[in-house]
């Protein structure tokens, strides 16, 4: 039997992208949230996710991506790292997709800056192409400032 | 985890615990060495963890045990007398005892270890009394080792005695099975020490009843004249004394069960989460005004407030038990630098949360060695100075405010301000400017530094530093502070400030840009507002920074919008709008920040941020408010760094210099709140009797009985009007809209309000009562603000009013 991994899978401004499906803790709608001053941008907030406190990551502003329109509110994807849960705000929710391990491909080295580091490769599905999001990498937002900066 | 293990891990937990008292008696012990009592629970900790070890094949375990055993014996025959020798080779030996039972902890054995020399030091001490004691004692000791042979022979006819006397006065029951363990002291034994019986008599009269005498042992010395019948009756009292105490130990040990700590801290965390739920209830129910409901959710609050109380209480531990290391560590500093001191313990019941007594063992440790290393002084250097050689270490804890306070005071030679100052230019951590112009406590605060306990030559020169830095970080980790006192010649104090309890803290709210933020009370000192009239000329500029004059002081002021980076637009002060002040406190510093509005204060449970945001240090936590959105908890320290307002140490005013300076020689000096009630004129009452103020509407004023009360914090608090107590008409306002203005009295849970006309200012005067004005509610006058202004007798005017709830505490 061919390697294969499940993975959750979202939308980042027309973009397709999943997680390991083994990392992901659940998928909530969107949440108010509280607002975190002098941290970078990507921080969008604090949600109350049944009494913990949980550091939302908009992943639009982490990958440099342009602003969600502000009608559109985003979906929580809360992952478990080794510092907690942590909530991943995206566009939309895709479908619990099963890719195999042989469809799996390095970004291409033309793919530069902080997208390649936190875009660990891709799946050539049948119809289109999942990124793969490194989440470690995605959550180090005060460790790396200078992507935060470019992020703003 | 099998049965096997099980007993392993009961064994380890025992012992740790056995092992630390040990520490504490041996000292307590080479202090009073004929102290009987402890030498024999000193015996019988040894004597379990021996036997245990065994039973369960620790053999090197159980060989340093039994030598330390015996040589335990010897003390307490009475053959060897303890003195420091012995007493360093039985400390080394729980050591050794504590390092093998860590092993085992870790690995499942005792490691590879050799302890021959610790073996043959406490080998020699036993066989070889030379060591320590002189010739003709010796020889006593060969006599009474004779002695004891014959005692042992004769110990069953003596337990008999024992317990035929005991049934005569007393029906305790069981007492045949406790002879099993360790007995306690036998009857010769204590006569021996008590009389001048000699051990020869003893022996004698054991012999007789060997061969068939029937009368007990006491008797048979009695009338041989060996001993006076009273003294027997003595005797028989302090082996009863012994085996009750016996008895009433096992009794305690019934009482309480081993908790995991685990198990605590989830249910910690449930409690937290049951506060958060409560107080999102109760904006329910005040919203819904549905009286059943209502009253329902009061009495969950009330069962909340109970059970959190309650379960904090489980997390707590009298400070007495880490202090109780701090004996054997000075002595062993004291030893290794050839001093002698003697430590004070106060306050050791003083009880802290788990995890805070974890959080400063260790920094109270380093307080205590650096006391006794470089605060006392060597004997010699402490009689040329007129000082009794004994260097005396004080440890101090109490309850203040909420907070626990834990002072470390020695009377040693003291930090030189002059050397201080000149070390920290010289290290370049102040300029010679600045030097020349901080106070004296900013000073001694300088070796807190980091870059003042890294230079070695330092240490040796001033005396202090080593590693101060990372007591002040691990305690302010906690939320704590720390202070230095010292007078050259005369002594140094460390003063820790730490809060109870980390995880539930009443906290301030207030709002800013739209978002809340919770502001730990601790770091409050007080709240200022300033009409929008007052507004402009309130706040002045130094050179651009804002301040505020507070009581003739210049507080400097933090916008927390333009900290938060919030706005960008710089701040305006036409802008017709109340300006709200919190004052805040942090490294000794007040500050006053700048907020949209001010809500209330709540208690709010204290939860970690995330990694990602662990950087920021102008936040301390989140929390959950009632309504079950979050908001950031302010550290108070973060934001003046931020700020500025500590880093800069900039100069403080001459005024304020000499305020310092008159606040030392002035014992009078008190901070009084000023207020106006009814048409009386003004009044004035000790800040420090207030409570709160509270500001409350008056159609929320109902009444019970003849009382007119509010419900206050899940409570009904009676009012008081100050103007009647003290015999006034009140003001005949009574605008159903208006704000009543409350001081909150509070004794031993009891809250009165003292409802006043208008609080006018807070101020901080010599105070001469002139008792010329006495009378119901009027304790006299003082010229406070150059007015004559009457000092109300608040204990009487709630007691005349509310005789009932504060009788009792009147006493």
């Amino acid at each position: 039997m061919a390697q294969s991994e499940q993975f959750c899978t979202f939308f980042l401004d027309g973009h397709f992208f999943g997680v390991p499906v083994q990392q992901v803790q659940e998928v909530i709608r969107y949440q108010e949230m509280t607002r975190v001053p002098l941290v970078p941008q990507a921080v969008r907030g604090l949600i109350n996710l049944r009494g913990q406190i949980v550091t939302a990551i908009d992943l639009r502003r982490r990958l440099g991506m342009s602003e969600r329109p502000a009608d559109k509110l985003p979906m929580n994807v809360v992952v478990r790292t080794d510092d907690g849960a942590l909530s991943l705000l995206v566009d939309e929710i895709g479908d619990v997709i099963e890719a195999e391990q042989k469809t799996f491909e390095e970004p291409p080295d033309t793919l530069k800056g902080m997208r390649r580091e936190m875009i660990q490769g891709v799946h050539k599905l049948n119809d289109r192409l999942m990124h793969v999001l490194d989440i470690e990498k995605a959550c180090r937002i005060m460790e790396a400032p200078e992507s935060a900066v470019a992020v703003r | 985890m099998n049965d096997a293990d099980d007993i392993v891990k009961e064994f380890l937990v025992e012992s740790y615990e056995n092992l630390d008292r040990l520490d504490r008696d041996l000292i307590t012990l080479e202090k009073n060495p004929k102290d009987s009592d402890i030498l024999a629970s000193i015996f019988r900790t040894i004597h379990t963890i021996k036997g245990t070890s065994g039973f369960l094949g620790f053999g090197k375990l159980g060989a340093v045990a039994h030598i330390g055993e015996s040589l335990l014996g010897r003390l307490r025959d009475g053959t060897l007398v303890l003195d420091g020798e012995i007493t360093t080779a039985l400390l080394a030996m729980v050591d050794a005892i504590r390092q093998m039972l860590a092993s085992i902890e870790a690995q499942g054995s005792e490691g590879e270890r050799d302890d021959s020399a610790l073996i043959s030091t406490l080998t020699r001490l036993q066989h070889d009394p030379e060591a320590a004691r002189t010739e003709a004692a010796k020889s006593e000791a060969a006599k009474i080792e004779l002695a004891k042979i014959e005692l042992a022979k004769v110990e069953l006819a003596k337990i008999e005695l024992a317990k035929i006397e005991l049934s005569k006065t007393e029906a305790a029951a069981g007492e045949g099975g406790a002879e099993a363990a360790a007995p306690p002291a036998n009857i010769g034994a204590i006569l021996m020490e008590r009389t001048g019986v000699t051990p020869a008599e003893i022996q004698r009269a054991a012999a007789l009843q060997k061969e068939g005498d029937p009368r007990h042992l006491g008797e048979i010395l009695v009338e041989q004249g060996a001993v006076k019948a009273a003294d027997v009756v003595e005797a028989l009292r302090v082996q009863r004394v012994q085996r009750t105490a016996r008895v009433s130990t096992a009794a305690a040990s019934d009482s309480t069960i081993r908790v995991d700590v685990g198990l605590l801290d989830k249910v910690m965390n449930l409690v937290g989460e049951l506060v958060l739920a409560r107080n999102q209830v109760l904006l329910f129910a005040n919203r819904l005004k549905d009286a059943s409901f209502l009253a329902a959710s009061q009495r969950l609050n009330l069962i909340t407030t109970e059970l959190q109380a309650a379960v904090m209480k489980t997390r707590m531990q009298p400070i007495g038990n880490i202090w109780g290391q701090f004996p054997r560590t000075v002595r062993d500093v004291a030893l290794g630098c050839g001093k002698e001191v003697r430590i004070e313990m106060e306050g050791k019941e003083t009880e802290l949360d788990k995890t805070i007594i974890e959080a400063i063992k260790d920094p109270l440790t380093h307080l205590v060695r650096n006391s006794v290393d470089h605060g006392i002084e060597l004997p010699a250097d402490r009689v040329l100075a007129g000082k009794d050689r004994v260097g005396r270490l004080t440890l101090r804890a109490f309850h203040e405010g909420g907070q626990v306070n834990i002072e470390i005071s020695d009377d040693g030679a003291g930090l030189s301000v002059d050397r201080i100052r000149k070390k920290a230019v010289e290290r370049a951590l102040i300029t010679a400017e600045q030097a020349a112009r901080i106070t004296e406590r900013e000073i001694f605060n300088l070796i807190f530094l980091p870059g003042f306990s890294t230079a070695q030559k330092i240490t040796n020169v001033s005396g202090r530093g080593v590693g101060m830095d990372v007591v002040k970080t691990n305690v302010e980790k906690i939320g704590g502070t720390v202070d230095l006192q010292s007078v050259l010649g005369r002594g140094t104090t460390v003063r820790v400030k730490i809060p109870l309890t980390l995880a539930i803290i009443p906290a301030l709210v207030v709002t800013c840009g739209g978002d809340r933020y919770a502001i730990p009370q601790v770091s409050l000192l007080e709240l200022v507002r300033l009409a929008p009239e007052q507004a402009k000329s309130g706040i002045e500029m130094v050179q651009g920074a804002p301040v505020h004059r507070l009581r003739g002081r210049l507080l400097p002021l933090v916008y927390l919008s333009r900290v938060l980076d919030l706005c960008d637009a710089e701040w305006n002060p036409q802008e017709g709008r109340p300006v709200n002040i919190v004052v805040l406190q942090a490294e000794g510093r007040a500050f006053g920040l700048v907020v949209d509005e001010i809500n209330d204060t709540e208690e709010i449970v204290v939860k970690p941020l995330g990694k990602q945001l662990k950087g920021v240090n102008t936040f301390a936590g989140a929390t959950i408010m009632g309504d079950g959105k979050v908001a950031l908890i302010l550290d108070a320290l973060g934001l003046a760094q931020k700020a500025n307002v500590v880093s800069e140490r900039h100069d403080r005013t001459v005024a304020e210099k000499e305020l310092s300076a008159a606040e030392k020689d002035a014992g009078n000096r008190q901070t009084l709140l000023l207020f106006q009630a009814g048409d009386h004129g003004r009044m004035a009452i000790p800040l420090a009797l207030v409570a709160r103020l509270e500001e409350f509407s008056r159609n929320k004023v109902e009444r019970a009985g003849q009382r007119k009360v509010v419900q206050y914090r899940g409570q009904i608090m009676p009012l008081i009007e100050v103007a009647e107590a003290v015999g006034e008409s009140a003001s005949a306002a009574t605008d159903a809209n208006s704000r009543l203005q409350v001081l909150v009295y509070a004794e031993r849970g009891h809250s009165v309000g003292l409802v006043v006309e208008r609080i006018l200012d807070i101020v901080e005067e010599d105070v001469v009562l002139d008792r010329m004005a006495e009378r119901a509610g009027i304790l006299g006058s003082a010229v406070v603000q150059q007015r004559v202004t009457d000092m109300l007798d608040v204990q009487g005017v709630v007691r005349a009013a509310d005789p009932e709830s504060f009788a009792v505490a009147a006493e």
